[in-house]
């Protein structure tokens, strides 16, 4: 399951709260986590994030699969924190990062990710003079995010394919496959882009 | 309905012909492409749209040049590939809907307005914040097609958009195909779609080799296969 795109509906306050308002609110959160001193300081911003989870109405499964991905990471960096720093450091290190993860969930969960992208392009838009294109941008964006459960797919079935081979693990027979597939599937996604339109 | 001309068209990929000698001028509603895998098929339906370009020869939709003038062309033909996978850009349902009319110059609430209406008409409506990932795969072809039709092109090119469908899905596409009112250049595997089309054409070995009425070119495709 793919960290983003996962977009759920809802008509909560922070659903209708625009996405540049969300957007700088996250950065401003994620800033003021670096700056915390104190373990119950962080127990209020967990909380603070948390209810900003039931106001949004997401359920726990949805808020446990965002966070699920990185558990281990997380737990590498606690027990590296605990030997090198000590269990106090390791809390607030874990916790903010944890927290950190939370608020993006929370943003992506109740913003469209064309309203994300539409933030982006308005920033972008001054670049424009030194010829950025702010929709190319925005359209390369939207195409990593789609693409991540393609290549997914992609990976899952030369997975498959192997097995049904009667192949043991091989990282080349991984590999080859999946890369000449990819190329393939963005050959195929330049062609569909032309034919919507892209460059009209 | 619109006019698809092509004009001593020939395409080469390297010194393999891919196509030769095709002169045509398709006026019909609807009008079905058969072929064996490598016939040209496909090539010859792309050429409708720009995407592929002639080694010689010239492709015109209504006059303008499928080269030259590609844009306006795609702004009148719609393409629908095979597999959906490849043609869906955003990943929810309404944002991909929504995606081509991005430049369309209409307001958000004009937009949001077509894309309610397109999710109704293609069976997708309670489905508009649904990860396009997640579809079965007649979902995904029919999310192909409303994302196609949204920009209401006179003309609608479908290369084989059923070949990676299960009956009931694939049943489910042809059925919505036919109900089109739009010009529909169908490419397909699939004989029993092309019933009631008003013109097939045959391509072999990238060359025209028969044109006429569905019944008679099945009967050929039937006969050349053995």
């Amino acid at each position: 399951m793919s960290i983003i795109g996962l977009y759920t509906p809802g008509n909560s306050v922070l659903h209708r709260m625009s996405a540049g308002s969300k957007l700088a609110c996250m950065l401003v959160g994620m800033i003021a986590l670096v700056a915390l001193q104190q373990i119950w300081q962080l127990g209020l911003a967990a909380a603070v994030v948390g209810a900003g989870f039931v106001v949004a109405g997401i359920p726990g499964r949805l808020i446990w699969r965002q966070l699920r991905p990185l558990r281990w990471l997380l737990l590498l960096i606690a027990v590296l924190q605990v030997v090198l720093a000590g269990w106090v450091t390791a809390v607030m290190v874990c916790g903010g990062l944890l927290i950190s993860l939370a608020i993006a969930a929370l943003v992506t969960l109740t913003t469209r990710v064309t309203d994300i992208l539409d933030v982006c392009q308005r920033l972008l838009r001054p670049l424009a003079r030194l010829g950025v294109d702010p929709d190319r941008v925005g359209l390369v964006l939207a195409m990593t995010i789609r693409c991540i459960p393609l290549l997914t797919g992609i990976v899952d079935q030369v997975s498959q394919a192997r097995k049904a081979r009667g192949l043991g693990f091989s990282l080349v027979a991984l590999v080859v496959p999946v890369v000449v597939r990819a190329l393939r599937t963005a050959d195929a996604m330049g062609d569909a882009l032309i034919a919507r339109g892209v460059d009209d | 309905m619109s006019t698809i001309e092509f004009t001593a068209v020939q395409h080469r990929y390297g010194d393999r012909v891919v196509l030769d000698q095709i002169d045509l001028q398709l006026t019909e509603r609807r009008i079905g492409i058969v072929g064996a895998n490598g016939s040209g098929k496909s090539t010859l339906a792309r050429m409708i749209n720009g995407l592929v370009e002639p080694t010689s020869g010239t492709v015109t939709v209504d006059g303008l040049d499928t080269v030259r003038q590609g844009r306006q062309v795609r702004q009148q033909v719609g393409f629908v590939f095979t597999d959906p996978d490849n043609q869906i850009v955003m990943p929810t349902v309404a944002e991909d809907i929504a995606f081509s009319l991005r430049k369309s110059g209409l307001s958000k609430t004009e937009i949001h307005s077509r894309v309610e209406d397109s999710l109704v008409r293609f069976g997708l409506a309670g489905h508009a914040d649904h990860p396009t990932h997640l579809l079965s795969g007649g979902q995904k072809q029919l999310l192909a097609l409303a994302a196609v039709l949204i920009r209401r092109p006179a003309v609608i090119v479908a290369d084989e958009p059923t070949t990676l469908l299960d009956r009931r899905n694939a049943r489910m596409v042809s059925e919505l195909i036919s109900l089109l009112d739009e010009q529909v250049v169908l490419v397909t595997h699939h004989l029993n779609l092309l019933t009631g089309f008003d013109r097939v054409l045959l391509i072999d070995e990238g060359r025209l080799v028969a044109d006429g009425s569905p019944a008679e070119i099945t009967m050929r495709y039937e006969a050349m296969l053995g």
